[in-house]
């Protein structure tokens, strides 16, 4: 039996159909097994979907292009480990849509970030970069003082992200909106049920304008947690679960 | 090549089979385009979201002008001639691919200076034009604008050659080229006001993707249609490249983009995948959109007019069987070597670096079965600049395709990820590689189509070949020195045993070759701007003095006929 290429090239559906066939393959060894492998995503204790606030500062960072000037995803390197901390864990960013790893450090990783610096250093970062960094290229980002949250489509942000798989509860939902606003108020008359809904938040007012909730206390608020929701005290890396 | 000498024959053809009346395209798409202003009309009076608000009005604007040219066209009587080739497409995609060439290479000299120079061109109250949201421009109209253009335009130029065929679809190819106009207007103008999904390459959000794929559909359509009606038995090597890249990358684009809006009338959404599969989905859609789009569609392009123009048969029928199966095939597997050492778990990162290695083969055996076309034509690379211009651009792939897979092994990448050597990596390939190919087809194409006997100037593309190459060299040099330093300098201990500089001293020590490299962009974006003199000097069908003494046969002034 001789197979002759001159099939493909006098038959242009089956060659349409033998290029999909051939290029399907590689995608499919290396996707699909990665939604079934259940090593593929750590046990890890501590991991919780984003506060509505912290939601709207991750949306404020891709809206910005963070992404493309600094990572989230620390490698399993010595002078990364020294430099940023911890490697980073698939767990870490398992409710991230999209992923924010990245593929460019024009500054640095941002994996860990949270809790490293003051809220006021992240103010006056934003509104002048080389004010605090004078070797910084980062562009200023002042603006975000100005624009002031409303809300309009928290509670579709959270359900839209149920929908694609991150365990929002009802309550959560419901009061979506208004834990936009708590979390900037220490004082707010739902802070006890805003914090019992997302554990270890942190609740403070992010610019220093408790005026306004803006979207640059969305976006320290994002900063500010990046990174620090693993418990680490119970993490094993050699556990067998954990081997991949 | 199996049209040579059809110029001639183009003479004595009647135009008896020229279609009278409204055909069953026109009516389709005219239905289509209404449906699709009701929509945009709905959208316009529905949307609370100011973002989607501007966007559906750019969608109706640009529907109800698609309507309005349209009945205007069928009203004067559309003329297709069955026995002729259609050329004003082709045309039409010249032009297009020439503008969105500059403005993608002048984003590139304007990004490149923000980093080199911050404080000249940032605004704090003006977020518009920052570098996170210019990125995108840059990539967008570089890859999709410039090098789309290029390659729907020279599909629709090969697959009619090739064939003999006119393109499929009546007024359907110009709903592909129009529409996809309005894909890279509505991807830019939403980077610039901050519509993204944050995907790199895939920036743009849910419902231009979906006004994409059905572009993506007709444009397959047409192809296919066209192939459909050959009159020559086999199909030539260029369009089966041309095919895969216009698969694959529809597969690419829809599985990566599986999204879920907020609303129907807003236009943020959130992926489908999150975390470690996202980053794998994205990767395997990213790296082969350098496979498909960058690299088989642009071979396709080589498999034409590098053998048209040295008027020499394709160097090995066998090689081009087998490098192109094999690169398809290799190619998809590659994605995760852009995860090294990332919470992607090791068995596919393994996977990934393995066949990025076994990739530099086929790679390579596309370079050497272009390069080797020459054969027995070597001297043209004396005579004639466009040649020059066109084997360049196969040697950069071959240096591109090898480089790629050397950093693709994971001890390498721990040093090169996150460093500019990958910014480096890319632009030999995309400047030297995927530019001069356009560029060749370009000056192939602009004196084949506008019907002259050769180009305004010769010196011009020389010069345009002098200072875009060393444009080429100034960036990929400076970013190989800045990365592989940089990328050293974050690994550095000092003899105590601590890092030796903080990041920002990394950052600082970039700065000269910042300047370098924008510098090399400057230069290629003026070679480019050269080419836009002469190409358009050449429509008009001047010679510059000194120039006149024509080296080629002249062509007909009628176009073609379909044999």
């Amino acid at each position: 039996m001789s197979f002759k290429h001159e099939i493909f090239e006098k038959n242009s559906i089956l060659l349409t159909v033998g290029i999909l066939i051939v290029v399907s393959i590689g995608g499919l060894v290396e996707i699909a097994p990665l939604f079934y492998i259940s090593s593929t995503i750590e046990k890890v204790e501590g991991m919780r979907p984003y506060t509505p606030l912290e939601l709207t500062g991750r949306n404020v960072y891709i809206r910005e292009g963070c992404y493309l000037c600094h990572s989230q995803m620390i490698r399993p390197l010595r002078d990364e480990a020294e430099r940023y901390g911890h490697y980073s864990l698939a767990a870490e960013s398992m409710y991230d849509h999209p992923f924010q790893w990245g593929s460019k450090r024009t500054g640095p990783d941002l994996a860990r970030v949270g809790g490293k610096y003051s809220d006021a250093w992240h103010l006056a970062h934003m509104n002048r970069p080389q004010a605090v960094v004078p070797e910084s290229v980062m562009p200023p980002y002042t603006f975000l003082n100005d624009n002031i949250l409303d809300g309009r489509t928290i509670e579709a942000d959270l359900r839209t992200n149920r929908i694609v798989g991150v365990p929002y509860s009802d309550a959560q939902i419901a009061a979506a909106k208004s834990d936009l606003f708590t979390q900037v108020d220490e004082f707010a008359d739902d802070y006890d049920g805003f914090v019992g809904r997302y554990p270890g938040a942190n609740v403070r007012d992010f610019d220093g304008d408790p005026k306004h909730v803006t979207e640059m206390d969305a976006l320290i608020a994002y900063l500010q947690m990046l990174g620090t929701l693993v418990d680490f005290s119970t993490y094993e890396a050699d556990a067998e679960e954990n081997l991949r | 090549m199996a049209d040579r000498g059809d110029a001639m024959r183009g003479l004595t053809m009647s135009d008896s089979t020229a279609r009278k009346g409204i055909g069953l395209d026109v009516l389709t798409l005219g239905v289509f385009l209404s449906v699709m202003a009701l929509v945009s009309l709905f959208l316009t009076a529905k949307t609370q979201d100011p973002l989607m608000a501007v966007h559906a009005v750019i969608l109706l604007i640009a529907f109800v002008l698609g309507i309005i040219a349209l009945a205007m066209r069928a009203a004067g009587g559309l003329h297709f001639d069955q026995s002729r080739y259609e050329e004003g497409i082709v045309k039409a995609g010249v032009v297009a691919t020439v503008f969105w060439g500059v403005v993608g290479f002048l984003v590139g000299v304007v990004i490149a200076s923000q980093l080199a120079f911050p404080n000249l061109l940032y605004f704090e109250n003006i977020g518009w034009l920052n570098f996170g949201r210019l990125r995108p421009v840059h990539t967008s109209a570089v890859i999709f604008a410039f090098g789309g253009n290029a390659l729907m335009m020279t599909s629709f130029y090969v697959v009619q050659r090739t064939n003999h065929a006119r393109l499929a679809g009546g007024v359907w190819p110009w709903f592909v080229f129009w529409g996809y106009q309005l894909f890279i207007i509505l991807a830019a103008t939403g980077y610039v006001a901050g519509i993204t999904q944050s995907k790199e390459y895939a920036e743009p959000e849910w419902y231009v993707d979906i006004w994409l794929t059905i572009v993506w559909v007709a444009y397959l359509l047409v192809f296919l249609g066209t192939l459909w009606k050959r009159k020559i038995k086999h199909i030539y090597v260029a369009n089966w490249f041309y095919l895969s890249f216009i698969v694959t990358v529809a597969m690419l684009h829809i599985v990566n983009n599986l999204s879920i809006p907020i609303g129907l009338t807003e236009h943020k959404s959130y992926s489908l995948f999150a975390g470690v599969q996202d980053a794998m989905t994205q990767w395997w859609y990213a790296h082969n959109a350098v496979g498909f789009f960058l690299t088989s569609g642009f071979l396709g392009m080589m498999y034409y007019f590098v053998p048209k123009r040295a008027e020499r048969p394709v160097y090995s029928y066998r090689l081009s069987i087998v490098h192109f199966w094999s690169l398809i095939f290799i190619y998809i597997w590659a994605g995760p070597h852009h995860l090294h050492y990332t919470a992607l778990p090791m068995w596919a990162q393994t996977l990934g670096m393995t066949f990025s290695v076994i990739l530099w083969m086929p790679s390579w055996g596309g370079m050497i079965n272009g390069l080797m076309t020459l054969s027995g034509a070597w001297d043209k690379l004396r005579t004639d600049p466009v040649m020059r211009m066109l084997v360049v651009s196969v040697a950069f792939y071959g240096m591109s395709t090898f480089e790629g897979p050397v950093m693709s092994i994971r001890a390498v990448n721990s040093l090169s990820h996150y460093t500019d050597w990958t910014i480096g990596h890319v632009h030999s390939g995309a400047l030297g590689w995927v530019a001069y190919v356009s560029f060749g087809a370009l000056y192939c194409l602009v004196p084949w189509l506008w019907k002259r006997a050769r180009l305004y100037s010769n010196d011009l593309v020389e010069w345009h070949f002098w200072i875009s190459t060393i444009g080429i060299v100034f960036y990929i040099t400076s970013m190989w020195v800045s990365g592989i330093m940089q990328g050293l300098m974050w690994r550095a201990y000092n003899s105590f045993g601590f890092l030796e500089y903080s990041f920002v001293e990394t950052v600082e020590a970039m700065h000269p070759y910042y300047i370098i490299r924008a510098a090399g962009g400057l230069l290629f974006l003026l070679g480019s701007l050269i080419m836009a003199y002469n190409l358009w000097r050449t429509a008009r069908g001047d010679v510059r003095k000194g120039e006149d003494v024509p080296d080629m046969v002249p062509f007909s002034t009628v176009i073609p006929a379909v044999q």
